[in-house]
């Protein structure tokens, strides 16, 4: 197989990634500006990116009585000050205008009898969000000057001199190869899973707490054109329900659940309630011998039993299909709960693009929000959303700064853009025309993986991880990246699966670099620096990484604190 | 973990394969939905309440404690009606409204 068409698109802004960050992004331009947008988006924007199967709650909410500061504090808390305040105040203020827009397009979330919404605690309100993607989808799909191209994966940005053109990729229906020169560029590709072996690795390997297929493109793309990244040592790791890693938090806070060990003692309080202290409460009482843990729902009622069902449904049905299959209710059986496999994914860690408070990245016209950008974690999905539009509205600010000068793209700037397209074309064309290789993506894969578990911090490993396994994990990496040039595909669809394995091992090289750099051990699990055991006030700084000439460096930034701003300098 | 698509109900309509998160569905030279990589499903159930003809399933991996049973959904109005078949044919239905939040 070969690339047999060619594609050549132009538009004012180019959104890849069509999930929560990128559809809100392409609503707000709609209703500040006429400017024509593309969304590319490699499956199909309806179900896609993390929503797919709904959300239980709004997790990120300015309730009454609490102030958008008091959001930030928490964030700040739970990731022990490695935050920027700045980025985390700009979204929390967002937070409950996003609420209401997707309220007015259909979202139903629960209010009391004078109208107000029921708060779930400090920061959460009820919803019924099984079909928060479609709603917002629908929304999109009707804009005039908004085109949807769906199954088109992105592969490569177009930049030079540091400033962004477009990006390139291919059709994953037919033989087409994409070009789309753009003015601005917004990455909303969400953050990466899949990097280390998971919780089951056999057949199914793909129930996952983090959509499978959000494989990193965005980070590894912005990596490999030179964008700065921040704290990627910031790892994720979720508790989770086991086997079907669904959601502990909906049983904890919905029916007061506390987490225990097999002796029925509570644990929770020994290690500390930030997210990744209930991980790691978890890993001690295994290793301890006192495993497994359980979330504790012996004795709930036959209507909360009900409940929990219900709920699960509405965003993770196999948690419910577990239960009745196995015939025994939450009230008769305690919640065996697991740490995930570890991601990279800044709405819930601070992971991803450095950029400014505009949500602009390092490379000019190139900006970042959702889960991709950095130095904002527990934006989940309302701050994914806040982060769309603070973007989309930065974008509009400077489309009309340049059209007031009268920047068009120079003869010479469009030429080095087709240029790179006939680059990639042929790179499509020789993974399309190989197939001699001895390795495919998916041992490539599961290589790439068993490496990340053994020397970096994997499940298998509780997490922990010392400065020689990471010298090791870098060195199979490189190999890896080196045998991944040989790697042949059949059709579109495999084509897309060695950028994604491309993707995860651009990414891997990067997180390696991260966790050995931060030398302390700040978050448990997280980051379980067993070199260096304690954290120190040292460390109260973001580590940071830019690739250039094909080398990685590794540069520190002061904190960015409450009241400061930080802006590009270039 | 994954899908199971019933061939003699599926009807081609290939709304499974444009809705999956995945793109893991494809459509047989039949004409009929397939299930490309099983393997590779996330269990989100995107397909199964796509489908009018309740012809795809979701069942958990034997790896997940999975014991045969099968879930599929169908849209009524404003209701969700999910169904539980287990492996000894017996039925369990749960009506989700979908204008009611929830609870947790």
């Amino acid at each position: 197989m070969e690339i047999k068409n060619r594609k050549i698109l132009d538009t004012d802004i180019l959104i890849i990634g069509g999930g929560t960050a990128g559809c809100y992004a392409a609503l707000t331009i709609a209703e500040q500006s006429d400017a024509k947008v593309i969304i590319a988006e490699k499956a199909n924007i309806k179900r896609s990116g993390c929503l797919a199967a709904g959300v239980n709650a709004i997790n990120a909410y300015i309730v009454e009585g609490r102030k958008p500061e008091d959001y930030v504090d928490y964030a700040k808390k739970d990731a022990d000050g490695i935050v920027r305040e700045d980025l985390l105040l700009t979204m929390s203020e967002g937070l409950n205008r996003v609420t209401e827009k997707m309220e007015k397009l259909g979202l139903v979330i629960l209010k009391d009898e004078n109208g107000k919404y029921v708060a779930r605690g400090n920061r959460n309100i009820k919803i019924n969000g099984e079909n928060i993607k479609p709603l917002l989808a629908s929304a999109v799909e009707v804009l005039p000057n908004v085109t949807i191209l769906n199954r088109v994966a992105i592969t490569d940005y177009l930049v030079k001199e540091n400033r962004i053109y477009g990006a390139v990729g291919f059709s994953i229906e037919n033989e087409t190869a994409v070009e789309i020169r753009a003015k601005k560029v917004l990455c909303a590709t969400g953050g990466a899973s899949g990097l280390y072996r998971p919780n089951n690795p056999g057949f199914s390997r793909h129930k996952m707490w983090y959509p499978p297929f959000n494989t990193g493109a965005g980070y590894a793309m912005g990596i490999e054109s030179g964008a700065e990244m921040t704290t990627f040592e910031m790892r994720f790791i979720a508790l989770r329900c086991k086997d079907t890693i669904a959601p502990t938090g909906t049983i904890a806070q919905g029916v007061g659940a506390k987490q225990v060990n097999a002796l029925g003692e509570v644990y929770e309080t020994k290690y500390g309630l930030t997210t990744s202290q209930r991980v790691y409460g978890t890993v001690k009482e295994n290793l301890l011998g006192h495993g497994p843990c359980y979330l504790r729902t012996e004795g709930i009622s036959a209507e909360q039993d009900d409940s929990l069902k219900k709920a699960y449904l509405n965003m993770a049905p196999s948690q419910t299909l577990k239960w009745i299959e196995q015939g025994k209710n939450p009230s008769e059986q305690n919640v065996e709960i697991e740490g995930t496999e570890p991601y990279v994914v800044g709405g819930h860690t601070a992971s991803g693009y450095w950029v400014d408070t505009r949500r602009e990245s390092t490379i000019h016209g190139l900006y970042a929000a959702g889960d991709v950008a950095g130095g904002c974690p527990q934006k989940y999905v309302t701050g994914a959303m806040v982060e769309g539009e603070i973007a989309a509205k930065a974008m509009v600010e400077d489309l009309a700064k340049e059209k007031a000068a009268s920047y068009e793209m120079t003869e010479e700037e469009k030429a080095f853009c087709d240029n790179r397209f006939e680059e990639k074309m042929k790179e499509y064309d020789k993974i399309l025309t190989n197939q001699s290789g001895l390795y495919d993506t998916e041992q490539l894969e599961e290589a790439m993986q068993k490496v990340m578990d053994t020397y970096a911090g994997g499940i298998s490993n509780h997490y922990q991880f010392n400065e020689n396994q990471l010298n090791l994990a870098e060195e199979k990496i490189e190999k890896l990246k080196e045998l991944s040039k040989g790697l042949g595909a059949s059709n579109m669809h495999e084509l897309m699966f060695v950028y994604e394995l491309k993707n995860r091992l651009t990414v891997c090289e990067t997180l390696i670099y991260h966790l050995r750099a931060r030398k302390e051990t700040r978050w448990h699990s997280f980051a379980e620096n067993l070199d260096y055991p304690d954290k120190s006030d040292e460390w109260l700084k973001y580590v940071n990484t830019r690739k250039e000439n094909g080398k990685i460096h590794v540069l520190f930034r002061e904190l960015v604190k409450r009241g400061e701003t930080y802006e590009h300098s270039y | 973990m994954s899908i199971a698509i019933n061939q003699s109900k599926c009807v081609g309509c290939g709304r499974c394969s444009q809705v999956c998160p995945g793109t893991l569905i494809g459509m047989g030279s039949d004409g009929k939905a397939c299930m490309l990589y099983p393997k590779d499903c996330w269990g989100c159930c995107s397909c199964i309440k796509e489908c009018k003809a309740d012809a795809i399933a979701l069942y958990l991996g034997a790896d997940m404690g999975g014991m045969g049973s099968k879930m599929s959904v169908a849209s009524r109005e404003q209701y969700l009606d999910w169904k539980i078949e287990k492996r000894d044919g017996t039925v369990e239905t749960i009506v989700i409204d979908r204008k009611q939040s929830n609870q947790y």
